[in-house]
């Protein structure tokens, strides 16, 4: 079966430093998949370069077997939270409608169609009673199911999410865990930058363990492996070494 | 002395003066606000003009130090409010004062020499006849001993607070809690750029003296991370800006201050693509170089 | 002179209509340029204007208003992909990169200028006045320019306000939809130019900052909703361009553009202070009653 996510020789590299080294992983489609690593492993980069929001020295990505290009429409993107100015003059509705925006393309404007998928969108995350709420008054947690319906809303089959998880309240995780596990029985693949390795093998099928190099990815059952974790996060040491002998 | 070098000195004093304090502004990435504070400090010039009565050297100092920092206490209150960012308070603030400088000097000094574009162009061409005079005695051209002056000062100044400078900047919270109120030194740099611009742009136009402030520091930036050297390699480009570009200027018979930006801005597009460590050409060679020994 | 004669007056007419057309065309794309965090965009671009009058001028010897105009935006759009290009490849933030480029076109337009006033059929007032502002020497055919030109810039802002909030609230999700950021950075870029060329010759390069920022600074204490505070930024733009060129027409030695950018600065700090939902006071009035009482 094809891949939904296929990530080939991808590198970017941030003022000299590599930020990303020939990452390559392959996600199987239907499952859900998170990355984790250390700070600063490249994780987020990871998510941009998929998308050519960072240029890329090298590397080839593609989505359910074509370029990314072709396949944009078909990609739904959470982004951090923090990456936006909350205080931004707009409600959670409209924020939800931007999700509509890449189907509509250049110069068309959302209409009642796109209205329904976007109220049906905060309806699956809850938020619903919420549409006409003005963002800057949103609680995190509120912010980030905001983020989510808006992806939603993009009607995509392969999601991306940049730490889906940070600092939301309980509730909030278990009504996302909800959301991401009703998209795997829709036949639907995410990729999340996680944080939390406890809750892994809980909320996830598939992982990849990056540090600027891909350290091994696969089935949480034969990959999250204690020796390979050690890889990941205490592998610095050995990585400056391999450089140096470069 | 001859007009020319007075000229070539006075520029050369300016120039030196802004790198000083600039490199110190850049760093605090705090480079509109020489923009602001050298456009604000007009009504503090004329409410000294009216003060005194007249031009007076000491009180168009002190009435510039105070619009300085009276701007720089509205672009804080504003920001302070949340009601606006640091960018749109800076730039509700020093329009307003300039505005109200420009109107009180057209209403009531219509036909004093005080005029919006004199401020803007400056005339450091007239540097060498405008005399220092105590009671009947020259003492010289007057902008020499106000910029000399202005010089010392700041180099003072950055000398016995360094250290303090260089805490507060990079983490004003240890500042803080080792007793340098970051806000107190904030404040007190931004004094010094007050006096200085307004010394600055009598001599030579309120956006030269911006030129001055940021453009050498942002070339220094580009060629070295060390902030001792940063300032020293800043001083060095500001006044060997300023001497090319008024022996420039000289030759080519246009505008001394338009010809030392435009000098410091052609050495700036030099460091841009050819510095050793950040220069565009540097990075593209070492990326091509580096991409197939990736380890 | 009754504020009837005041209406009627040719000169004054002419005045009016430029001021409130730059209100309203920087009142709209202020808003945008502001909620993206480039305010002082319009100071940089206002002033590397300058190189491109006198370049205009030198080169055609024409003081006609289109050709200088068109001068003027060629530089001020080449400062501004200039200054973008130095914010992505260098490490200088972009305060460093907007006085960079505000202060070199500036000075090397200096430099231009000062030729150019050497040329025998060269009157200083004929390029000075796109500089400092004289709305009073505004004439009908300058005014049908400046319309002109604020319309294309409305019509285009129209044309992509939904691509232009994406921009502004989150341009990295807008990346992903296939909006970049770099054509619609340019585009609005470009149309900030065009409010810029509306506004040298009636408040002049300095005062260009406040008619950018200001209007929108006001609005956004108003309203939660961009389209509102759109609305509301193209009106007191364009109300303060009428006050101020009002007051300035009924006394003597007021210039225009100062007395408009201070009425301006009173609608913003009026805002900042008494907007219902936002302003200082009323918010230091509802935490007074919020919290509990004390007793003396």
């Amino acid at each position: 079966m094809t891949p939904a996510l296929e990530v080939r020789d991808l590198t970017v590299v941030y003022r000299d430093a590599p930020a990303l080294d020939r990452a390559t992983l392959a996600v199987p489609a239907g499952t859900l998949a998170a990355i984790v690593g250390p700070n600063g492993a490249g994780k987020s980069t990871l998510l941009k370069a998929v998308q050519d929001l960072v240029p890329r020295v090298n590397g080839e990505v593609r989505v359910f077997g074509v370029p990314y290009r072709q396949a944009r429409l078909r990609v739904g993107y959470v982004p951090q939270r923090t990456a936006v100015d909350w205080d931004f003059p707009t409600d959670v509705l409209d924020v939800v409608l931007m999700g509509t925006y890449g189907r509509l393309g250049w110069l068309r404007r959302p209409g009642r169609a796109e209205r329904e998928t976007a109220l049906s969108a905060l309806e699956l995350v809850g938020m619903r009673d919420l549409a006409h709420r003005q963002i800057g008054q949103l609680s995190g947690g509120q912010q980030q199911r905001v983020f989510l319906a808006r992806a939603l809303a993009q009607q995509a089959e392969l999601y991306l999410m940049d730490e889906p998880f940070a600092g939301v309240d309980a509730a909030t995780e278990r009504a996302i865990v909800d959301v991401l596990r009703g998209l795997r029985a829709a036949g639907k693949t995410v990729v999340c930058v996680h944080h939390d390795l406890e809750s892994v093998p809980d909320y996830f099928d598939w992982v990849a363990l990056l540090n600027v190099r891909v350290i091994a990815s696969g089935w949480v059952s034969e990959v999250f492996t204690p020796d390979r974790l050690a890889e990941t996060y205490g592998g610095r040491l050995g990585l400056l070494t391999r450089i140096g002998m470069a | 002395m001859s007009s020319l070098s007075v000229i070539l000195l006075t520029g050369a004093l300016v120039a030196a003066a802004c790198a000083l304090l600039g490199s110190f502004v850049l760093v605090r990435k705090m480079a509109m606000m020489t923009d602001a504070i050298s456009h604000a400090i007009l009504p503090g010039i004329v409410a000294a003009y009216f003060l005194a009565k007249g031009p007076n050297l000491i009180a168009g100092f002190v009435g510039a130090a105070a619009a300085g920092l009276l701007t720089v206490a509205f672009v804080e209150a504003l920001q302070r409010s949340r009601k606006v960012t640091k960018e749109a308070a800076i730039g509700i603030v020093f329009p307003a004062l300039f505005a109200l400088g420009v109107l009180i000097t057209s209403r009531f000094f219509a036909d004093v020499h005080l005029d919006a574009d004199a401020v803007l162009y400056g005339s450091i061409e007239l540097a060498a006849e405008d005399l220092l005079l105590v009671g009947d005695r020259s003492l010289g051209p007057q902008a020499l001993w106000v910029m000399g002056g202005l010089l010392l000062v700041d180099l003072a100044f950055v000398l016995l607070l360094y250290k303090e400078l260089k805490l507060a900047t990079f983490d004003p919270a240890l500042a803080a809690s080792l007793g340098f109120p970051p806000v107190w030194l904030h404040y007190a740099l931004m004094a010094m750029v007050s006096v200085t611009a307004v010394g600055g742009f009598t001599a030579v136009g309120a956006v030269l003296v911006v030129a001055l402030f940021i453009v050498p520091p942002a070339t220094a930036f580009l060629l070295t991370d060390r902030l001792p050297r940063l300032i020293a390699l800043s001083v060095l480009l500001g006044v060997g800006g300023a001497i090319a570009g008024t022996l420039a200027a000289f030759a080519l018979d246009t505008s001394v201050a338009g010809a030392i930006a435009s000098v410091t801005g052609l050495i700036f597009g030099l460091a841009l693509l050819f510095s050793p460590t950040q220069g565009l050409l540097r990075r593209a060679w070492r990326l091509a170089a580096q991409l197939p020994r990736l380890p | 002179m009754d504020l009837l004669g005041l209406l009627t007056d040719y000169t004054l007419r002419n005045v009016l209509l430029g001021a409130a057309l730059l209100g309203v065309v920087s009142g709209v794309l202020g808003t945008f340029a502001v909620l993206r965090g480039q305010g002082l965009l319009g100071d940089a671009l206002a002033h590397a204007a300058l190189p491109g009058i006198c370049l205009a001028f030198l080169l055609t010897g024409s003081k006609a208003m289109p050709v200088l105009l068109l001068g003027a935006g060629v530089a001020a759009w080449l400062g501004a992909l200039l200054l973008l290009w130095i914010v992505r490849q260098t490490r200088l933030a972009q305060d460093a990169a907007l006085g960079i480029v505000l202060a070199v076109f500036f000075e090397f337009g200096l430099t231009l200028l000062t030729v150019a006033n050497r040329r025998p059929d060269a009157t200083q007032a004929g390029l000075d006045r796109y500089l400092f502002g004289q709305a009073a020497t505004l004439v009908g055919e300058n005014v049908i320019v400046m319309a002109v030109l604020a319309a294309i810039a409305l019509l285009a802002t129209a044309a992509v306000y939904k691509e232009l909030k994406l921009l502004a609230f989150d341009p990295d999700f807008g990346s992903s939809l296939g909006f970049g950021v770099g054509p619609l950075s340019v585009a609005l870029t470009t149309l900030i130019t065009v409010a810029i060329l509306i506004g040298l010759q009636t408040v002049g390069v300095v005062l260009m900052a406040a008619m950018l920022i200001g209007p929108a600074a006001a609005a956004r204490q108003w309203t939660n909703r961009l389209s509102t505070m759109i609305a509301l930024s193209a009106a007191f733009g364009a109300a303060a361009g009428v006050v101020g060129a009002l007051i300035s027409a009924s006394a003597s030695r007021i210039p225009t553009g100062p007395m408009i950018v201070l009425a301006l600065t009173v609608i913003v700090v009026g805002s900042i202070l008494f907007a219902p939902a936002r302003g200082v006071l009323p918010e230091w009035w509802r935490t007074r009653r919020a919290a509990p009482e004390t007793p003396a």
